[in-house]
């Protein structure tokens, strides 16, 4: 019988930095496959700065002053939101079409660790959106945004997006077993901005929400940012964001053998 | 007729197999035992309904370590998905498969590392990335060593002859050249058993002569190859063992040279007419001695492939059950191994209930 031994070419690097170099190759090659339409970045610019025009006209024509600040932040945080969100669904029925999903499945690495980098790549996209936010609240609305922890602020986005991404990841594990899943994600793309606090405080909201408030990432991620901002302690936000993200990672992995197997009893990975 | 049916794990007997594998026996590297795989679909709009549709039926055969080995059988026979059973893409509705002698369900896993798969069409690329960005995603993924990458990467190019293209974005490149990528993405791991399905289909002449030969090479090259095909001549000058497929079940296995001398003796009728009944074609098939009908559009007409055992000529009987039918040229002749083929598909000799 042939070797039973895997090749000689097989990395024999340890998991753990073989598994770091999945994640980083697959981030960087989704993130330029992605950028290479510049029909969809034209899009996934252009589409958030309509919502974030009407909550700023909305603002200033309200409170204005701080809220404008507050809003900005929010407004720039939905934009990542809303990559992540209706682009995980599109992005896993893209490799049906392709017939990518099928080869990707039956790699010998853990499908966590192709899914991952697929969609925190798309929440980076968002980065797009979120500096064309604050760049139209600063020139066109002359918001004065405040920097003053430009570093905690620049990890307190990093931290927004990575959780973000595994929001997505959650939301993309159950887009592999059902096709039609993907109306999920444009279906919690509007009730996570109002939820998550992007451009209501978390107060105005009836009691009974905020528990749910809390148990969304982007809630801290954007409190983060908002508090790194204005010079505030963003540090627990971040954390707390961090957690959850890490929390959806270790839901998604554990649930994803059982969707995986589920999809090859059903036959439904190559359906597109 | 050489080539037998019925034995093995419920299966046509493998009489035509080499005889020194019966004596004694080997592992094999791919083993299917009474592979079963229904799938189920919905009817209509409002009012939904289920139906089971069974796509292999028990089908069972064993590839030795070296061989090129082929499933034949035409659109929707079932190759496709006893593949994806043995690639760990599907899960067996019944029956068991080992590669390597590790259960492609309980050990997916490890079957694999050690395993390539190659299909055939457009799908199964990246199209915004370069052929290179597309063998260093799926090196990653099939851990392949970083040290040896793009080395690996560079010999697969030339041994699929893209080298100096690689950096080109993959939507630009031809149905030939997407295949030929697609086998450098099965080769990157160097795996020693390869699943290849339909990978010349969609192919101009003179590029799937080139990926044949590519495929003849993997043999050469110590591989173990399950190739699925529609083309009667591709798995005849590629396989050492051909299995034919119909209707998700084996209807026949053994040697090239098997299956052609199942058909060397006995007559073969065309007919060209111009219209004929279902109805007609039934009739035709009732007829003592014939083996299969056959009908093929060509031009305006279709004509009318009859198949008869040695030592019957069947022409004046299809022609009086003809009657009434507007015939054309009426032509005899002796079978191809391509008739072997139709009559082993159409017919299935073997009951196939159910």
């Amino acid at each position: 019988m042939a070797d039973a031994a895997p090749a000689a070419d097989h990395d024999r690097t340890s998991p753990s930095l073989r598994l770091a170099r999945v994640l980083a190759v697959g981030f960087g090659l989704h993130l330029k496959m992605m950028m290479r339409s510049s029909f969809d970045g034209f899009l996934g610019v252009l589409w958030p700065l309509f919502f974030a025009t009407i909550a700023f006209l909305m603002f200033r024509a309200g409170a204005g002053g701080e809220s404008l600040v507050f809003a900005s932040f929010g407004a720039a945080v939905m934009g990542i939101w809303s990559s992540t969100s209706t682009s995980a669904g599109s992005a896993m029925q893209r490799e049906r079409w392709h017939g990518t999903l099928e080869l990707l499945v039956s790699a010998p690495v853990h499908f966590a660790a192709v899914l991952l980098p697929v969609t925190v790549a798309m929440s980076a996209l968002g980065l797009y959106s979120m500096t064309a936010t604050l760049l139209l609240s600063r020139f066109v609305f002359g918001v004065d945004l405040p920097f003053e922890q430009p570093v905690a602020l620049a990890f307190a986005i990093v931290a927004t997006v990575v959780s973000i991404g595994a929001m997505g990841f959650l939301l993309a594990v159950s887009f592999v077993r059902y096709r039609t899943a993907w109306a999920l994600g444009n279906l919690l793309e509007y009730p996570v901005w109002l939820i998550a606090g992007f451009l209501v405080p978390l107060a105005l909201l009836p009691a009974w929400v905020r528990p749910i408030s809390w148990v969304l990432a982007p809630t801290w991620g954007v409190d983060a940012i908002r508090e790194a901002a204005s010079g505030g302690g963003p540090w627990p936000e971040m954390g707390l964001a961090l957690a959850l993200g890490a929390v959806y990672l270790v839901i998604g992995i554990a649930v994803l053998e059982t969707v995986l197997s589920s999809a090859r009893r059903a036959g439904s990975l190559a359906l597109a | 007729m050489t080539c037998q049916y019925g034995e093995g794990y419920g299966n046509p007997p493998l009489a035509t197999r080499p005889q020194a594998l019966r004596l004694a026996p080997v592992t094999a590297v791919v083993e299917a035992i009474d592979l079963h795989r229904t799938y189920r679909t919905t009817t209509g709009t409002f009012r939904r309904r289920s139906i089971d549709v069974e796509a292999v039926r028990g089908v069972s055969f064993e590839i030795e370590e070296g061989e090129l080995f082929g499933l034949l059988g035409p659109n929707g026979a079932g190759k496709t998905t006893t593949i994806k059973m043995l690639i760990t893409l599907l899960i067996p509705t019944a029956g068991h498969a080992r590669v390597l002698g590790h259960d492609v369900v309980d050990d997916a896993h490890w079957v694999r590392e050690r395993i390539g798969y190659v299909f055939g069409g457009d799908r199964g690329l990246y199209e915004r990335l370069s052929a290179l960005d597309n063998l260093r995603y799926f090196a990653e993924l099939y851990g392949v060593d970083p040290k040896r990458q793009r080395a690996r990467i560079d010999e697969l190019l030339e041994l699929v002859g893209l080298e100096g293209r690689e950096k080109e974005r993959v939507e630009g490149y031809s149905r030939g050249m997407r295949q030929r990528l697609h086998i450098a993405r099965g080769l990157l791991h160097d795996p020693p058993v390869l699943f290849l399905d339909e990978p010349t289909i969609g192919v101009d002449p003179v590029g799937a002569r080139e990926l044949r030969q590519t495929i003849a090479g993997l043999k050469d090259a110590g591989k173990t190859v399950l190739l699925t095909t529609h083309y009667m001549f591709e798995a005849d000058s590629l396989c050492d063992r051909i299995a034919v497929v119909a209707k998700g079940r084996i209807v026949a296995e053994g040697t090239p040279r098997d299956l052609k001398g199942s058909v060397s003796e006995g007559v073969v009728v065309e007919i060209e007419v111009y219209g004929i009944e279902d109805s007609t074609v039934e009739l035709l098939r009732t007829i003592e001695g014939v083996n299969s009908v056959a009908v093929e559009d060509r031009d305006q007409a279709q004509v009318v492939v009859v198949q008869a055992d040695v030592g019957r000529e069947p022409t004046h009987d299809v022609l009086a059950r003809l009657d009434g039918v507007s015939l054309g040229r009426v032509t005899t002749r002796e079978p191809t191994l391509e008739d072997a083929y139709v009559a082993l598909v159409t017919e299935q000799p073997v009951a196939v209930d159910g």
